[in-house]
């Protein structure tokens, strides 16, 4: 039986308001933490299997041309050697997320350095590794776009925006800021690389991989291999981390597949380190013009934010920059430029908060700059610009809590303390800085299935494909199911990451609470309306709690009420008109205190402070988990990370972890995090928002432009370090 | 080659390539994945496991080279059934969120509380001559070589700190 | 990583004589060569575990310095009492390097040994004198902010990435080193390193099968010792520049100076001119700028590297104010 919703109407009878259990807002240890913590969860790589082989993948040397010759022949001979594969089935680059179909195919065209061209396997992986290094690979190269500001730009149509006069509101601005900001490639850089094993029983391929939305990946494998997709099943319940590099199927699962049909026995492949960086998803780099223009009174009166990203030719996927920028303040004359480089290096798609991540960030260093020009403290300048409706399309918000955050974030942290003035503060050799930034991050629901089963003995059990890429998954569709149907948390085993249970939305966009969540829900309100119906109550008036069910003066408990009978409701929920008709988003304010060494321009983050509004909290300590990952993000885009290409041949430079930066613990002071409360009935049934990429957006610039008040020092070439920091010290 | 290694308290022997790292024969010819592969270059900290009462990065060591030696993994320390406390410690601070570099870290930090023990200073010891204080910045410097991209440094700290504390009462 | 014949030296004499031939390689911590071995950057064809030699051990030489035995890995040399009293400045180097895990495996003699980071040496696919030696310098025209900005040459410009021969350097230590025939030499740390001039795949004055036994420090030269390392993040990073400074104030003016750099050269870089300079002139700004300068006198930035003159410059002055403050050292 399937309950179905579709979200065209706000919900606002908030049913979990009125359930006892009481588990839903509680601070749940993940109920599969005990695994994770003593090694026992299986990762894509570590299923035993008989037979395995080892494949390694081989990386094309060169930015753009054709491998004219593999040179397989000397490879084939070596020790353990069971094969060489390559052919036009083989991925380019992954597929962007929910393509639902194969990527670009055929890599003997080479479309990026370090771009998977083959695949060697062997008896063991350092045989496959050895063997890999061996091939002698000739190529036809041809001339390459290295340089996405040295080349010609797309500017496609649909993503631009001009409204009223920019220039003559710039013009006539008392204040304006006009600035050039640019922030380099990012890489996702999950802890577990990229991994497959990949085996056949007859026409069925079952892949163990490590991916974040199954329901499309299934799909995407399938088209690449040339199979039904009913053919094809993928487990992933333990994925090592994610943001964003593993949406979308990839060459080490379509090579593993191919490899394991042809060979008659399973086939792993994992990707190096160094492949990682190569050939997973790169945030695109971006050059970004902000131009504002406000009254004296710091009321914007024009606001312009104009993007140069890129990507290969062809992929549709660019860096949303400007998401945020249509809604976040008001002005009315608006000008949004959107434009895209084509260029010869590692597919650009999503990586944490596609847009926001970035834009936001921009956009609040220019609103710091304009805070200065205008003498206003930067918290005033964004209450003044706070706008009544969406400014662009005219439409309200669902909920709008940035006012509260950036009011509530201050009283905490402490801004009062702050000097408008930069370089006011000094402990020994240390200037001393605050910043702060808005954060903001568009909210979505999407579709999503999810079965539950009330068994006899009165526990349930919750299962779709979903995926807990260690967002909490587990966690709050056990506290959902356990809330909703009045069962403790260990009465709720919760199923995920197998293509074949109900698909869910996978993890992406900071969706997966609210949809899968609801879809967990909506399974357990058809199954509260049959207790109910047995008990001879309406849904209403059922109480579910510890196990039994209470229905006007009768208690009985749950195995009685199922009388040997198991019960099984699917949910299925489909976003609707509240996705249009109002604008939906997460808010937030982030708050920095840094300390800059005046001697060698060396920034340590000393405190941060995120405040953020992201509807019910299902899950405060996995919530609060989420936002210290997403200001750690932060962290290290400002300060530490960017992808290093040599212009001259295209290649990366830095592609291992020694030279890409993430933050160690050092780096990374005890933040805080704090939640507003907020109940979005547009959102969903639960009034559940996505929590997943909040807390990067905005982020850096609190860093930045703390370091700006420590320092006087801004630095527009994203990241901040030393050596761009030290031409401006004293 | 062969080579007998003392695993968690049990010999185990290995007929390996040479090329075989400690963490390759660990994960792909002992069936214990709980060490993790994150770079394979001594750069994450996934990898961590304890030999002979030394915390050290398994992929940049050959299987071969240690023959007779003591191994502790992740599995050597606990079980989900029966947790080490510093195990359960980063359940209920949620030390980790993938998992992934989770093994390594908490092998790590066992390793790391012995050497603060021991009395060996760190980067960010003020002196160097003192017996340590395991503050948070102590905790966090003698950590920083365990990666963690989902970014939980502060509640890894606060579950280190909590073990500490009850084992130093 | 290239198949190669493993095998386990009893002896210092087995060792050096199986490892004379030009395709050997000593392994001890491993933590370079195998990273390195991995992706084939180098592929030798022997191993020679050496890890079974009777080379630990950290002693009270004759001279009343220490001998520290090749194999004393980092964390046992900085955990050691007597170097965290009498030579700070090493142990500051050696918990400023690498992580804890890396420390407990990394050895002195291997440390010394370290090969660059330059990402152009590590990649097999860009052109690089000092691993593939006629076939360019990728990182001249390239990426190359973390490269040397003095005793580099038009062939190369990688920097040596260690902490502990920086300190050493400062430090004065002295490398034993068996030779195959059985005898023994001793020299100077800088004159195990070679400049990279027109064979930067020569790095080290040791002939094929050499190996390194100890390092010696001479007795404690008391005074103020820092060493401050400058990096992109907190820690788990190699440095961009770092200073070893051993100094010594009587009567306002300095005594006696060492100074060793780190993240400027391709060796752990110490210049005598500096030190003369600072030598019996009271402390002040305008001498530490001219120290600077006797410094930089020969630097060259590369582009992105410009930055580490200005930082070097201001790294050692803040140091050397630290150093020259008198009263207790703190």
């Amino acid at each position: 039986m399937t309950a179905h919703l579709k979200m065209d109407e706000p919900a606002r009878r908030r049913r979990l308001d009125d359930m006892v259990q009481g588990v839903v807002g509680q601070p749940l240890d993940r109920p599969e933490g005990p695994l994770k913590v003593s090694g026992v969860a299986t990762y894509a790589s570590e299923w035993p299997r008989e037979g395995l082989a080892h494949g390694v993948l081989v990386r094309a040397t060169i930015s753009r041309g054709r491998v004219r010759e593999l040179g397989e022949g000397p490879v084939r001979e070596m020790p353990g050697v069971l094969g060489v594969f390559h052919g036009e089935r083989l991925l380019r680059n992954p597929a962007q997320g929910g393509a639902g179909e194969a990527p670009v195919q055929d890599p003997a065209k080479v479309a990026y350095f370090g771009q998977p061209i083959a695949l060697v396997v062997a008896e063991s992986f350092e045989q496959a590794r050895h063997a890999a290094q061996s091939l002698h690979v000739e190529y036809e190269p041809e001339e390459a776009v290295t340089d996405p500001e040295a080349t010609e730009v797309e500017t496609p149509k649909g993503k631009q925006v001009d409204k009223g006069d920019l220039d003559r509101a710039m013009a006539e601005a008392a204040v304006s800021v006009d600035v050039t900001y640019r922030t380099p490639g990012h890489s996702s850089a999950p802890m577990e690389p990229h991994a497959s094993i990949a085996e056949w029983d007859g026409e069925d391929l079952l892949l163990h991989g490590s991916y974040q939305m199954l329901k499309y990946n299934r799909a995407e494998l399938a088209d690449a291999i040339g199979i039904d997709p009913a053919r094809v099943r993928i487990l992933a319940p333990y994925v090592g981390g994610g943001f964003g590099s593993k949406l979308g199927i990839a060459p080490e699962a379509v090579a593993a597949a191919l490899a394991a049909r042809e060979l008659g026995r399973p086939v792993s492949v994992a990707l190096s380190r160094q492949q990682v960086f190569e050939t997973t998803m790169r945030r695109s780099e971006t050059r970004q013009r902000i131009r504002l223009a406000a009254d004296a009174e710091g009321r914007l009166t024009g606001l312009s934010h104009e993007a140069l990203v890129s990507n290969l030719p062809g992929e549709s996927f660019s860096e949303p920059v400007a998401q945020a920028t249509h809604f976040l303040y008001g002005a009315p004359n608006r000008r949004i430029v959107h434009q895209i480089a084509r260029i010869d290096r590692t597919c650009a798609g999503s990586v944490r908060a596609p847009g926001e991540a970035v834009g936001v960030t921009i956009f609040e260093n220019a609103m710091d700059e304009l805070a200065e020009a205008a003498g206003i403290d930067p918290i005033e300048l964004r209450l003044r610009n706070i706008p009544e409706r969406d400014p662009e399309q005219d439409i309200p918000f669902s909920s709008h809590m940035l006012a509260e955050a950036l009011r509530e974030g201050a009283r905490r942290f402490g801004w009062d303390a702050r000097s408008p003035e930069p370089g006011r503060r000094r402990e020994g050799e240390w200037l001393i800085g605050l910043g702060m930034a808005s954060a903001v991050r568009v909210n979505i629901l999407a579709e999503a299935e999810a079965r539950v089963t009330l068994d006899a003995d009165g526990t349930a059990k919750v299962e779709t494909d979903m995926t807990d890429i260690g967002t909490g998954t587990y966690a709050i569709l056990t506290q959902i199911a356990a809330e909703a149907l009045g069962l403790p948390t260990e009465r709720v085993t919760v199923s995920l990451g197998d293509t074949d249970l109900p698909p869910g939305p996978g993890s992406g966009g900071s969706w997966g609470a609210a949809s899968s969540g609801t879809a967990v829900y909506l399974a357990c309100e058809e199954l509260r309306g049959r207790l109910a119906e047995r008990l001879g109550c309406t849904e209403e008036e059922l109480t579910l709690k510890d196990g039994e069910a209470i229905a006007g003066n009768r208690k009985q408990a749950l195995a009685q009420v199922l009388d040997g009978e198991s019960w099984e409701a699917t949910g299925h929920v489909e976003p609707g008109r509240t996705s249009k008709a109002v604008r939906q988003s997460t808010w937030g304010a982030h708050f920095v205190e840094v300390a800059v060494s005046a001697v060698t321009g060396e920034t340590r983050v000393r405190r941060m402070l995120g405040v953020f509004a992201a509807g019910r909290i299902l899950n405060p300590k996995t919530a609060r988990s989420q936002c210290l990952g997403g200001m750690t993000f932060g962290i290290g885009m400002a300060l530490t990370e960017a992808l290093q290409h040599d212009l001259r041949d295209g290649h990366l430079v830095n592609r291992d972890l020694a030279e890409y930066h993430l933050p160690v613990n050092l780096d990374v002071p005890q933040l805080e995090v704090h939640f507003l409360d907020e109940h979005d009935d547009w959102a969903n049934p639960l009034q559940v928002k996505g929590i997943g990429e909040l807390g990067i957006c905005g982020a850096a610039a609190a860093v930045t432009n703390a370091i700006y008040n420590a320092c006087g020092v801004r630095v527009r070439d994203y990241p901040a370090t030393l050596d761009k920091v030290l031409p401006g010290l004293p | 080659m062969q080579t007998t290694l003392s695993i968690n308290g049990a010999e185990r022997t290995l007929d390996a390539d040479v090329r075989t790292t400690l963490l390759d024969a660990l994960r792909m010819h002992l069936g214990l994945t709980g060490t993790k592969k994150g770079c394979d270059h001594g750069q994450c900290g996934a990898c961590t496991v304890i030999v002979n009462g030394r915390r050290i990065n398994s992929c940049l060591t050959l299987a071969c080279m240690h023959d007779g030696d003591a191994i502790t993994t992740i599995e050597g320390l606990g079980t989900p059934e029966a947790l080490s406390a510093l195990q359960a410690a980063f359940v209920a601070h949620d030390g980790y969120q993938c998992g992934y570099c989770t093994p390594g870290q908490i092998t790590s930090a066992t390793a790391m509380l012995e050497e603060a023990r021991a009395g060996w200073p760190s980067h960010v010891s003020e002196d160097l001559e003192a017996a340590p204080e395991l503050s948070d910045a102590e905790i966090s410097e003698r950590m920083s070589g365990n990666l963690c991209r989902c970014s939980c440094y502060p509640n890894i700290v606060d579950a280190i700190r909590e073990v500490h504390a009850g084992a130093a009462s | 990583m290239r198949p190669f014949a493993y095998g386990r030296a009893d002896s210092i004499a087995d060792a050096t004589g199986a490892s004379a031939g030009e395709d050997a390689a000593f392994i001890a911590g491993g933590t370079n060569l195998l990273d390195l071995m991995k992706l084939e950057v180098l592929a030798p064809g022997r191993l020679v575990d050496i890890n079974r030699l009777d080379l630990g051990g950290i002693e009270v030489s004759g001279s009343g310095g220490l001998r520290i035995g090749a194999l004393v890995t980092n964390s046992d040399l900085a955990a050691d009492a007597r170097v965290r009293a009498d030579y700070p400045v090493l142990a500051r180097a050696l918990l400023a390097g690498a992580s804890g895990q890396l420390r407990n495996k990394a050895t002195t003699g291997g440390n010394l040994l370290q090969r660059t980071r330059c990402g152009y040496f590590y990649d097999t696919a860009m052109p690089c004198n000092k691993r593939a030696p006629g076939s360019g310098c990728g990182a001249l025209g390239g990426i190359n902010r973390i490269h040397a900005i003095l005793g580099g040459s038009e062939q190369c410009i990688a920097t040596h990435p260690s902490d502990m021969a920086v300190a050493m350097r400062a430090l004065g230590a002295r490398v034993e080193v068996a030779a195959p025939d059985g005898t023994v030499r001793e020299l100077e740390l800088g004159q195990l390193y070679r400049l990279p001039g027109n064979t930067p795949e020569v790095e080290t004055s040791l002939a094929p099968g050499e190996l390194i036994t100890a390092v010696t420090l001479p007795p404690p030269a008391g005074g103020r010792q820092i060493y401050r390392k400058v990096r992109d993040r907190a820690s788990y990073a190699f440095a961009l520049v770092s200073v070893a400074a051993v100094v010594r104030m009587g009567g306002g003016r300095i005594e006696a100076a060492a100074l060793a750099f780190g993240g400027l050269a391709p060796m752990p870089w110490r210049v005598a001119d500096v030190e003369e300079a600072l030598v019996g002139a009271p402390p002040s700004e305008t001498l530490f700028d001219r120290a600077a300068d006797i410094l930089l006198e020969k630097a060259q930035g590369r582009g992105h590297n410009d930055f580490k003159m200005p930082l070097v410059r201001r790294a050692l002055k803040a140091v050397l104010l630290d150093a020259t403050l008198e009263g207790e050292p703190s």
